[in-house]
């Protein structure tokens, strides 16, 4: 589904992403780790094309497409969604229009019908309370006031209402109380545990790891992947450091 | 008569385009319409001004006692449109203002208001929002006069501008006189750009960029026409105000 071949990558001129070689399958969750300044958000935000970041090597196709070669809201349309580690506000916007102008524009850009606004709706009730997320958030402006674990939920809701194919979640789990976690996790498994999609959990802690159980782990430090394990390698990095585990 | 043709050496007249003032015709500025709200009576007018050709409106408002006056207007010329506002409070009354100026091209757009706080207990409220491409201006000069028996009058000014391209420009101007000491008079003035993380948050969602934009400016004037009750007036004065948007690309 997604295949990333020795992606180099870098912002404002310092080489972030250096050779980053990694494939997720259908049906498939990867969780990315590693220590502050890896790259994982880096590799994020490249994925999702947003401005700033420069690709100058390696190659990433999405479904068989050229991904680096779509705006980022055509990567969206084909089926991409990525979760911000700090959901941005926007003041003015209400969640229910900015949902339903966004899956309506990928709706669009798929040859879909768009939805009427009382399809829409239930829709998103229906999202909202797999998160148990009040209605009453969607109808206020775009996460303006909202704490960090509504912030977190409310991007889950997006992903729900969005139905993506691969999910790159950049610290999902960051600023969630232990019932959010639970929460937002299984959200992710109710949303994006089916054999035609994928995730791509990047994370620093174990925790969201039990909720949402990775076929794969992959250890980033320095812009690329030194280190692929299963579900086990997240506890020894817990327990041990990544500099133990790594060395090891 | 005025005494003498406004240029922009005068105050209220600096940021104005000096070379359509020149080529007005002299009887242009004698053209005030004078309204008179009666006491405890209630109006609101919306307007959509500008055209090709530059546009003059000068308005008198005298608000009566009790009464309260609410002004909405879109200004989208193609050339020079100033709308200008002297307004007079008598005790208690109320002013709403809502103005939004939008455009490219080289055009000047103005609102220019003078409100007199003469009485007690009166209020206003002005909300401007400047959205300009091109080299373009926008510009809200705001005079707020508390006379010696304005006590107690709450007086809010509030301007934000929103420029799309570098050579488009703003100008705020709040100018307060205050002789009565149990006032308030609140005023706030912003320029920014577009919010780049809010358009690439769109943008992840699916959002293209042209429907971010609107999204994002529609919001940005909201403000302007929050006070406005009439629903359809309301989407009615968005709808022309985005449309401009469309010209653009």
């Amino acid at each position: 589904m997604l295949k990333i071949d020795n992606l180099h990558a870098e912002i404002g001129g310092t080489q972030i992403l250096n050779g980053l070689t990694l494939e997720v399958g259908a049906g498939e969750v990867h969780a990315i780790m590693g220590p502050n300044g890896a790259g994982k958000s880096t590799l994020a935000y490249v994925l999702g094309g947003r401005p700033g970041y420069v690709v100058t090597g390696g190659s990433v196709t999405f479904d068989g497409k050229d991904l680096l070669d779509m705006e980022p809201h055509e990567r969206a349309a084909a089926g991409l969604f990525l979760g911000f580690q700090y959901p941005v506000e926007i003041p003015g916007v209400s969640n229910v229009q900015f949902l339903r102008e966004a899956l309506n524009a990928q709706r669009k850009a798929r040859g879909q019908e768009p939805l009427s606004g009382g399809e829409f709706l239930k829709l998103a009730r229906e999202k909202a309370g797999l998160l148990k997320l009040d209605m009453d958030m969607l109808k206020r402006n775009v996460n303006v006031g909202f704490s960090g674990g509504e912030k977190k939920r409310a991007e889950m809701v997006h992903m729900g209402i969005l139905d993506p194919k691969l999910a790159v979640l950049d610290e999902t789990d960051s600023g969630l109380d232990i019932d959010a976690l639970r929460i937002v996790g299984e959200g992710i498994n109710a949303i994006m545990r089916q054999p035609h999609k994928g995730v791509l959990l990047i994370t620093h802690y174990q925790r969201l790891l039990d909720y949402v159980r990775p076929d794969f782990v992959h250890v980033l430090s320095k812009g690329r992947i030194i280190k692929t394990g299963d579900a086990t390698l997240a506890h020894r990095l817990e327990e041990e450091g990544y500099d133990e585990v790594v060395a090891a | 008569m005025s005494d003498h043709l406004p240029t922009i050496r005068d105050e209220e007249w600096r940021y104005a385009d000096a070379d359509v003032l020149e080529r007005l015709a002299p009887a242009t500025f004698d053209q005030w319409k004078d309204i008179e709200l009666a006491p405890g009576e209630t109006r609101c007018h919306c307007m959509v001004v500008g055209s090709d050709k530059p546009e003059l409106h000068r308005i008198r408002l005298l608000v009566g006692a009790g009464a309260r006056a609410e002004l909405f207007v879109l200004n989208s010329g193609d050339d020079y449109t100033r709308v200008e506002c002297v307004v007079a409070l008598a005790e208690g009354a109320h002013f709403e203002f809502g103005g939004v100026t939008i455009g490219g091209g080289t055009a000047t757009r103005e609102f220019v208001t003078r409100l007199d706080h003469g009485a007690p207990d009166a209020t206003s409220n002005q909300v401007v929002r400047a959205v300009h491409w091109g080299q373009a201006t926008g510009n809200f000069l705001g005079r707020i006069d508390v006379g010696r028996n304005g006590q107690r009058t709450d007086a809010a000014q509030d301007f934000k501008g929103l420029l799309l391209e570098k050579g488009a420009s703003t100008n705020a101007k709040p100018e307060l006189e205050i002789y009565a000491d149990d006032v308030k008079c609140a005023h706030g003035a912003a320029i920014g750009q577009l919010d780049e993380q809010a358009r690439y948050y769109m943008a992840s969602r699916g959002i293209p960029p042209e429907t971010a934009k609107q999204l994002l400016i529609r919001a940005f004037i909201a403000d302007a026409f929050a006070a406005l009750e009439d629903d359809a007036e309301r989407e009615r004065l968005f709808e022309t105000a985005l449309a401009t948007l469309g010209e653009r690309v």
